[in-house]
């Protein structure tokens, strides 16, 4: 066998620190080596030329580039080397860029700890044997979670491009949070004029099926080929019956149920249709709060319904659904503002979130789009917006900057001041961020026509003095201390992960940060991808994002479930694990640690022996530490392989 | 009753020599009635106080961790006080001398060096926490039926969180849940751990004149009847300077100031002499005459055939 050895400069990441023509001369003697030298960037077009005619003029079989992460480049180096004839796993990488030159600063050192690493992986390549993907069908049918605009936006260009789509929202209704906005920055168009059409297209589009009030129960499968379960939960009305004429709303006797759409703001029916633009339009009972559930009698409903769709008997109902892919589209949460003891807010009615401020300020909210505040009703004549609550502070544990709260304050401040002309709003922030096209205009006109005035600086605390809120804070530009006496408080929560996000990344098997957003594959050339094939990320599930960024994301990660059902057949990875059914016992300890079920006993022979599903499999390897026989082998990364590695390393 | 095994020691502090004499005493009282054991921590000596520290970190941990190196020779864990500014630079002594270089420089400064393993705890805590409520409500003789009382914390009571590690640092409720547990009604006081003004009472007599007025301002409109502190020097502020601070205001106050070991010896059944109601100088006569004709009511309404 020949192998060739290339050790990457990578520019000065490298070779600021090892030296790689040191590392190429000693590769020269390792066993099988016939040709070695080092390389400015092995991944750029020359670099991969000069590998590619290393093969071709040298007759090598296999190559070690000795560079960064095979996370990074190994697709880019196994083209390469299929360009220059040879299979795509005749390839190692040695990676003495993160985790090596990147490191460590002695430079002796690093090259000598080079220089193992390409050792080891020469002397994994001497047993590399070629491999080929199979290929598989595909079920060009596509699930998409959460139907807030980001959602929506997906499942409309993926229906738009012919694929049929599942979505699945938690709540009744799709629209999320854009759908409790009055209006949207930088235009001040109202939000449901232009959410709402989108919304009736879902549900009128001939190959988009919308769960409902429904949850992603369980999903298995692979990219291609998921199988789910949706758990449809208990409305106690029969949807297929339900006209949403809304009746049963103004009959139900129980009007103490949480109105969730308002944000807490007022009561609402225990049978209730979220908002007049619902999508469905359909009644849903909240069993907490209904007399028939608490009580055992009422009834009303049922009685006043003129379609008998009432049906206390209803239970919870899993359905199955095929699909290819999965957009994760579930949207953010608000900070909960009560962590902030000194600010007061649920103990103090007039402190209410920027979320809450939006219901008072749209139409269809629980004023008529009267700004009254909670406590008496009262129109507020001064208004103070607080910032940053549940943004960049570390001591709340949310260093990070929701981004959107700047632009949806001065949005608001705006909005103050058309609905009461008298009225005086206080902005305090910190930094005014506001990096979009017509954004910091926007923020301009807040202060500039509309008055606002903007005060740089946190606020300490707030507290009742008679009917008025004194707000007080630092106004670090006067450098003076400030107080304001307002009539209502709108504090800007910050952005959370959706409540539940971690566990459906656990469902989805897609990684999630420390604050439950979930992990794009790269921050800045793959943001709608994840890790796991066949899943992808669209809106704030990702992190905090206005609604053109969310609707971009919708878009692209369309795009990119278009793209990948335009292949006829997907490849199926070579690197899965297979049994040698000569040594296999059928001992069946191998399918009880398999995660992924992807091993079953088969009987050959008259003899069981375990038998790998190869679609299924995902090549993590475990049944192979788990076979006392040594029977199953994961191909790529076989037990010889592994322990010439080992020996490579430990042979001093 | 059962007899209670809570056994700590005790630093006693120097205001509570001086001008907190009724917080210790009246301390030691209620903690006599809900069998605490206090044992005092032998010669023991100033904790540094404010000066100290703003001079010298390592000679203010150095005067802490005489008094906390004492304790450990009494094999105590724990060792209470009710002052919040000597707690505050024992917790600050013992926080700071985990790191060893530290813990290195302040105990060669001492005859017997400290090694770190005593906490120390509010009186308040303690009360709340160890005690309990339920303890303290079932202890109770004499509700305090029909007192409005605003209880103040002051700034260091809970702060820093992070050091104090005691209830919620910007709305905390230990005091409000003892006051209510005992009868008493707490008005909802939004400026708990509000500054009074602290030691500026020396050198600039206006400024504490502001924040303690504003403090006695909000308590009035909050419509109570009296304060209460667990601090030495906030009660100071609150009740010798009441008169600074109603000229500042403008407004008039005749608010007494208790300390709330005070109020929880009264309805525990300690004797008004015991409590030292008369050195505070906003007098409470008003008050504690409400407290008991209110008592007398409740009682002959629970007395068998009064109705008739």
């Amino acid at each position: 066998m020949k192998i060739g050895v290339f050790v990457c400069h990578c520019g000065s990441n490298i070779e600021g620190t090892v030296d790689t023509a040191a590392v190429a001369r000693t590769a020269m003697d390792f066993p099988s080596v016939a040709y070695a030298e080092d390389v400015m960037y092995s991944c750029s077009e020359p670099g991969q030329d000069s590998i590619i005619n290393a093969v071709r003029e040298k007759g090598l079989d296999g190559v070690v580039v000795a560079s960064c992460t095979p996370r990074m480049h190994e697709p880019t180096f196994r083209r390469a080397v299929e360009r220059a004839g040879l299979n795509r796993y005749m390839l190692e990488m040695a990676n003495i860029r993160e985790h090596v030159s990147w490191i460590g600063k002695d430079r002796e050192a690093n090259t000598n700890k080079a220089a193992d690493l390409v050792r080891i992986a020469v002397e994994k390549l001497r047993r590399n044997r070629p491999l080929t993907p199979k290929s598989f069908d595909i079920t060009r049918r596509v699930m998409v979670i959460g139907g807030g605009v980001a959602g929506i936006q997906a499942a409309l260009d993926c229906a738009d491009g012919g694929i049929e789509v599942v979505l699945v929202e938690k709540t009744s209704s799709i629209g999320g949070k854009m759908s409790k906005l009055d209006k949207t920055f930088p235009t001040v168009d109202c939000s449901s004029c232009i959410l709402g059409p989108k919304m009736v297209d879902v549900v009128q589009h001939p190959k988009i099926t919308l769960y409902a009030y429904a949850e992603v129960e369980e999903i298995s499968g692979y990219v291609g080929n998921f199988d789910v379960k949706i758990r449809k939960k208990a409305s106690y009305v029969d949807w297929s019956k339900c006209t949403g004429c809304g009746l049963c709303l103004e009959k139900c006797p129980s009007k103490k149920s949480m109105d969730y759409f308002n944000e807490g703001l007022g009561t609402a029916p225990a049978i209730n249709i979220p908002f007049p633009q619902a999508i469905p339009k359909k009644a849903v009972i909240d069993a907490g709060f209904c007399r028939q559930f608490i009580k055992g009698k009422c009834g009303v409903c049922a009685k006043v319904c003129p379609s008998g769709a009432i049906d206390y008997s209803q239970q919870d109902e899993i359905v199955e659904e095929k699909i290819g892919a999965v957009v994760a589209a579930t949207g953010y949460d608000l900070f909960d503002i009560s962590k902030y003891g000194e600010y007061g807010g649920g103990r103090y009615p007039d402190v209410i979130t920027s979320l809450q401020y939006e219901r008072l300020l749209s139409a269809s909210g629980p004023t008529g789009g009267h700004i009254k505040r909670p406590s008496d009703g009262k129109e507020p004549k001064t208004v103070v917006f607080v910032q940053c609550v549940g943004s960049r502070d570390k001591s709340v544990d949310r260093p990070y900057c929701s981004g959107f709260c700047c632009m949806y304050t001065a949005k608001q401040a705006i909005l103050t001041k058309d609905h009461i002309p008298d009225s005086q709003s206080y902005v305090f922030y910190m930094d005014i961020r506001a990096p979009g096209k017509l954004y910091d205009e926007f923020t301009r006109r807040a202060m500039e026509e509309y008055g606002a005035r903007y005060v740089r600086g946190r606020v300490a605390m707030i507290y009742p003095k008679g009917d008025k809120w004194v707000v007080r804070g630092a106004d670090t530009l006067m450098g003076t201390q400030m107080e304001v006496e307002a009539d209502l408080v709108v504090l800007a929560a910050g952005a959370e992960a959706a409540v539940g996000s971690p566990q459906l990344a656990e469902k989805l098997r897609i990684s999630y940060d420390k604050y439950g957003y979930f992990m794009e594959s790269h921050p800045k050339l793959r943001p709608v991808e994840t890790n796991t094939a066949g899943v992808y990320l669209a809106g704030c599930a990702q992190g905090p994002k206005d609604i053109p960024q969310s609707v971009g994301q919708g878009s692209a990660a369309a795009a990119k479930v278009l793209g990948l059902f335009s292949k006829e057949k997907l490849e199926s990875d070579p690197q899965i694990s297979q049994v040698n059914l000569t040594r296999c016992v059928g001992c069946g300890k191998c399918e009880i640690t398999c995660p992924f079920g992807a091993i079953h006993m088969i009987d050959f022979r008259g003899q069981p022996k375990a038998e790998v599903i190869e679609t299924v499999c995902q090549g993590c390897g475990i049944c192979t530490v788990t076979c006392p026989q040594g029977a199953v082998q994961l191909e790529h990364f076989t037990d010889n392989q592994i322990l010439a590695e080992v020996e490579a390393l430990c042979q001093f | 009753m059962h007899m209670s095994e809570l056994s700590f020691a005790y630093y006693p502090g120097c205001s509570g020599l001086g001008t907190s004499k009724e917080y210790e005493r009246s301390t030691r009282a209620v903690c006599k009635a809900l069998f605490v054991k206090l044992v005092d921590v032998p010669d023991w000596s100033c904790c540094g106080s404010t000066p100290a520290h703003t001079v010298d970190h390592v000679l203010s941990a150095a005067l802490s961790a005489r008094n906390l190196a004492k304790v450990e020779a009494m094999s105590h864990e724990t060792v209470l006080t009710p002052c919040p500014s000597c707690l505050t630079n024992l917790r600050t002594a013992n926080h700071r001398m985990e790191k060893p270089e530290f813990r290195e420089r302040a105990n060669k400064l001492l005859d017997a060096p400290f090694k770190g393993a005593v906490e120390a705890k509010s009186i308040l805590q303690a009360l709340r926490e160890d005690v309990g409520l339920k303890m303290i409500a079932a202890s109770t003789i004499k509700p305090l039926k029909g007192l409005k009382v605003a209880p103040y914390y002051g700034c260091i009571m809970n702060r820093p969180p992070e050091l104090m590690k005691f209830d919620d640092s910007e709305n905390p409720m230990a005091m409000d849940d003892i006051l209510t547990a005992m009868g008493a009604e707490v008005v909802p006081f939004p400026l708990k751990t509000e500054c009074c003004g602290g030691s500026f009472g020396v050198a600039r007599r206006d400024v504490v004149a502001e924040l303690s007025g504003r403090l006695l301002s909000v308590a009035k409109r909050a419509g109570a009847e009296a304060m209460v502190t667990a601090c030495p020097l906030c009660q100071m502020n609150l009740d010798l300077r009441q008169g600074q601070a109603a000229s500042a205001k403008q407004e008039t106050f005749d608010f007494p100031v208790f300390y709330f070991t005070q109020l929880m010896g009264l309805a525990l059944g300690v004797s008004e002499a015991e409590l030292g109601f008369d050195k505070l100088c906003v007098s409470p006569g008003r008050v504690l005459d409400a407290i008991a004709a209110a008592g007398r009511v409740a009682e002959r309404e629970s007395t068998p055939g009064s109705q008739a």
